[in-house]
């Protein structure tokens, strides 16, 4: 279990003061100008030592992504910029750093900023989290004004210059090219890659865009080192994570951990267990509603992590775990999220804007058992035609958590089906 | 993305206004946050600028909505054409483009939600307001029932957004009380229904609890009270 000691965000539940002052008793902001004067490669190479992987859902190693941003301007500048579009089904970690350890979150930006040459940042904030980005809006305010970021940033010397933007509404921009349409001002429809954004991002200039969580760390492990960070957690999944554990379980709740805690200890030892008792469950979803879910045999005994996770062909995604017991309708619960697909496809690929809507209307069939058995074949052909023919993973993720259901509760579907036919068999009789 | 259309699938056409103009306070508004971004990138602005066309909307007239005049007011004021600003105004959801009530009831049901019982909050809703459909204003024109997507405040759920505030761990009893509460103009505070702390566990925490000098007590102000910023939009300093 993880000490309160080895724990990264501390107000996690806003118990204490957010603003400056706070975030100073807490360790923040303490000899920011020393960590910078180690240089920008000491930074990335510190990064990289730590084995920290991209908190946002992709897993992609942090300060390898540092790396690739150009190391002398060619004349564009450099940016970066935070993806705090938290709309993941399950996901509430980023909110909760956003409003009660905001400067953990300025902080990191700036040593971040610093390390890839970028003098200016924007974080890009869902519109609906309104109070949260008046709450940050505060806590830059409050940098500003102590020197912490500006014309000369802690007194480094290094101009730093960090802005808000709110979005309004739209799950696809929290895909990074998107994410960084909306940003300019456009429509939020993926761009094709290459080019990456590290060559051609914001602006058509180099840019860098991480997770809250993922920059939020970025202090404590350059103060603390990454032979710390790399010390939790499993080897190539290091580090201490946000879980956000909801659904059935007697007490939801956020709570950070090491990676590689076995589920069944996140779930008992910190949410009061499942709704009834541990053999009262259905199944997880680990990681946000993207990833496929897991029925209770793997999940008595898989640990929470990218690799462990990725070996039972589902993810760790954001860590957003969704608890269902033996009482839920496990068709509509994922019927519910081929809804969320359809509604929040941009509309750019065909397969994506035509097949979520095909994969919704096929399981919203299946929920009332109004299908014929073959249908379950069709319905799986299409989320592998889906799968991998889009842009962006909007289309895979769609798809995903239909094959798990499909891959653990088939029987479940064609018992529905046999039940519907059976009724409507006696009633021609 | 956005459909607002009426839920027999009939375009209803808006009465549209003939006028809209930037007031003084959305004129500061603006200049502020095209502060943000760099010269001749002014349309990254469009969000912000149509927000704060929304809300003088809803100061001056009760009812934040983004009529046609106000897009063109704002493609203006960006130097955009029109029609991109109507391509972003219809992509988002977060933009009314019809007239809403003054309490805006945005429900999610989305399955971390609806696990925890979001069919109840809606029954609650429809049975306090009267309300059918989504995206239907009540009769007495208090409340806007819209179904969101996850909020993204899930160990809270079920959560319903009245206007920029969450209202969490709700059930059919609570949601009643909350939207009687709005009928009588009151200011319910926003969070957890359930008595805990934001998203610590019913009970009070299990971990963070053996740490020392985690900085002063909240402050009295927080959180930001219902409805207001709280703390202005500082939006940016002259640094460059």
């Amino acid at each position: 279990m993880l000490s309160d000691q080895d724990r990264i965000f501390t107000n996690l539940y806003g118990q204490n003061d957010w603003g400056l002052n706070g975030a100073r008793a807490r360790g923040d902001w303490d000899g920011t100008a020393a960590i910078l004067a180690r240089g920008r490669d000491a930074l990335i190479e510190e990064m990289k030592a730590s084995g920290l992987r991209g908190r946002g859902g992709a897993g992609f190693p942090t300060g390898l992504k540092w790396s690739f941003m150009p190391k002398t301007s060619d004349g564009r500048p450099s940016y970066l910029v935070i993806n705090a579009d938290e709309s993941e089904p399950g996901t509430c970690k980023d909110r909760d750093i956003l409003r009660h350890d905001p400067h953990k979150l300025i902080e990191g930006a700036l040593i971040a900023s610093f390390a890839m040459g970028a003098h200016a940042c924007y974080i890009y904030i869902r519109g609906e989290f309104y109070n949260e980005a008046c709450v940050l809006e505060a806590a830059v305010m409050q940098a500003y004004e102590a020197g912490l970021i500006g014309r000369d940033a802690c007194g480094s010397g290094f101009a730093f210059d960090l802005f808000v933007h709110r979005g309004a509404g739209a799950y696809i921009c929290g895909e990074e090219t998107a994410l960084l349409e909306s940003l300019e001002g456009k429509k939020g429809m993926p761009r094709l890659k290459p080019p990456f954004p590290a060559a051609c991002g914001l602006y058509g200039c180099p840019t860098t865009v991480n997770n809250v969580e993922s920059i939020a760390v970025v202090p404590t492990i350059m103060r603390r080192g990454a032979a710390w960070f790399s010390a939790l957690g499993r080897p190539k999944n290091t580090g201490t994570k946000l879980f956000c554990i909801s659904g059935h379980v007697n007490k939801p709740c956020n709570v950070e951990e090491e990676l590689g805690i076995p589920l069944r200890e996140l779930i008992e030892r910190y949410c009061g267990g499942v709704r009834g008792g541990w053999d009262n469950l259905l199944a997880v979803i680990p990681g946000g509603s993207s990833v496929p879910l897991l029925p209770k045999s793997i999940c008595d005994t898989v640990l929470m992590d990218f690799d462990s996770l990725r070996d039972v062909q589902s993810g760790l995604g954001t860590a957003a775990v969704i608890v269902m017991d033996k009482s839920t309708d496990i068709i509509r619960a994922i019927a519910r999220l081929a809804h969320f697909y359809k509604h929040e496809s941009c509309g750019q690929c065909t397969p994506c804007r035509e097949g979520t809507g095909w994969m919704m209307r096929m399981l919203d069939r299946m929920v009332e058992g109004r299908a014929e058995p073959e249908e379950i074949d069709v319905l799986y052909q299409v989320t592998k035609k889906v799968e991998g023919h889009t842009i962006c993973a909007l289309g895979d993720a769609a798809a995903w958590p239909i094959q798990g259901l499909l891959r653990h509760f088939r029987p479940e579907v064609e018992a529905r089906l046999a039940a519907y036919a059976g009724r409507h068999s006696l009633a021609a009789a | 993305m956005t459909d607002q259309t009426p839920l027999n699938g009939q375009a209803v056409p808006v009465p549209q206004p003939a006028h809209f103009a930037f007031d003084e306070e959305s004129r500061a508004e603006i200049d502020r946050t095209l502060a943000k971004y760099p010269p001749g990138k002014q349309a990254s602005a469009v969000l912000p600028v149509l927000y704060i066309a929304q809300r003088q909307m809803g100061r001056v007239t009760g009812s934040p909505w983004l009529p046609l005049v106000a897009m063109d007011a704002v493609a203006d004021v960006l130097s955009m054409p029109k029609i991109r600003v109507y391509e972003v105004a219809t992509f988002y959801t977060m933009f009314n483009l019809r007239p809403i009530g003054r309490y805006h009831l945005q429900i999610c049901t989305t399955t971390p939600c609806w696990l925890r019982g979001s069919d109840a909050v809606v029954a609650a809703c429809r049975r306090a307001t009267g309300i059918k459909g989504w995206h239907e204003t009540s009769a007495d024109g208090l409340f806007t029932m819209s179904e969101v997507e996850c909020l993204g405040a899930c160990v809270n759920a079920p959560i319903v957004q009245v206007n920029d505030d969450f209202y969490e761990d709700l059930d059919h009893d609570s949601t009643l009380a909350l939207i009687e509460a709005l009928r009588r103009g009151e200011a319910p505070p926003p969070g957890s229904r359930a008595g805990r702390q934001n998203s610590a566990p019913t009970g009070g925490p299990a971990t963070l609890t053996t740490l020392e000098n985690l900085g002063p007590d909240v402050p009295a102000d927080h959180p930001p009270a219902f409805g207001t910023a709280r703390y202005p939009n500082p939006a940016t300093l002259d640094v460059k």
